[in-house]
């Protein structure tokens, strides 16, 4: 079994609030994070794809093709957006890192699992080059 | 739903790879350079990866204001800018960076605000990094 991974970059912005609670305890567990005038960060998004590699190919996955995949799932929506206000999987659910990598592997693994060959196996979303979240599709 | 939080932090610090089992001349050759009498320093990047579910009501494994409170207490403010082998952990042990990563496993293992300790790497130089595991 091969592990490939491809890295993508992207910018947007986001605040932590929770609905449930009032302003006080919003601001007290979430910090400076529950600005409501949002904030923002350079992403970068780490896909892991496990398989084996083609026999004709060599290829685990086509690079090229995964590449299209995480444009047109992930990057078109997040790149250059408010997440909380933009993206409809953050409407009521907080956009934090861990659910950040959680969202990207819903929108990614039906079509990578459709394009045959390999299978998503890691999603890592790097808010800041030390703060990172991974989800791997476990319950 | 089972998620990882992972952080990266710095710690600067002095060490010489040198013990007492071996003879002078053979230090030098098992530790080479690392056995320099005056010791030598690293920038060392200790990452954590926290495994746990998401908290449903923060969207977090682990708060990491919460997180770093503990790793500074346990880690950061002992090892950071400090002589490893005059730590007490370090008296009997020889403090390469394994025997590090192990101390840093077992010093955060049951001191974290949320979540298991999946991993522990520590990164000794941008070229050679160590890693220590739950799974074992």
């Amino acid at each position: 079994m091969i592990f490939l991974t491809r890295r993508a970059a992207f910018s947007a912005s986001h605040y932590y609030w929770n609905e449930a609670w009032s302003a006080e305890k919003n601001e007290q567990v979430f910090g400076r994070c529950a600005n409501r005038n949002g904030h923002g960060h350079n992403y970068t998004l780490e896909v892991t794809v496990a398989g084996e590699p083609d026999p004709v190919t060599g290829f685990v996955v086509d690079l090229k093709r995964l590449k299209d995949v995480m444009e047109r799932e992930v990057l078109s929506a997040y790149d250059h957006r408010h997440l909380n206000l933009e993206t409809p999987e953050f409407k009521n659910t907080i956009p934090t890192t861990e659910n950040i990598a959680i969202a990207a592997w819903h929108r990614l693994e039906p079509a990578i699992t459709a394009a045959g060959g390999a299978t998503l196996s890691r999603i890592r979303v790097y808010e800041t080059p030390e703060i990172f979240a991974e989800y791997r599709g476990e319950a | 739903m089972k998620a990882y939080f992972g952080r990266r932090y710095l710690v600067s610090a002095s060490h010489r790879l040198h013990t007492l089992a071996l003879t002078a001349e053979e230090n030098r050759v098992v530790y080479g350079k690392c056995n320099n009498a005056h010791g030598h320093g690293h920038n060392y990047v200790v990452e954590l990866l926290v495994g746990g579910a998401v908290d449903a009501a923060t969207g977090m494994v682990v708060d990491l204001v919460a997180l770093d409170r503990a790793v500074d207490e346990r880690i950061l403010h002992r090892f950071d800018h400090a002589n490893l082998n005059l730590d007490p952990l370090f008296a009997d042990r020889v403090p390469t960076t394994e025997n590090f990563c192990q101390a840093i496993f077992d010093l955060l293992r049951d001191a974290l605000p949320a979540g298991e300790l999946e991993n522990v790497r520590v990164e000794e130089t941008e070229n050679n990094f160590f890693e220590c595991s739950a799974r074992g």
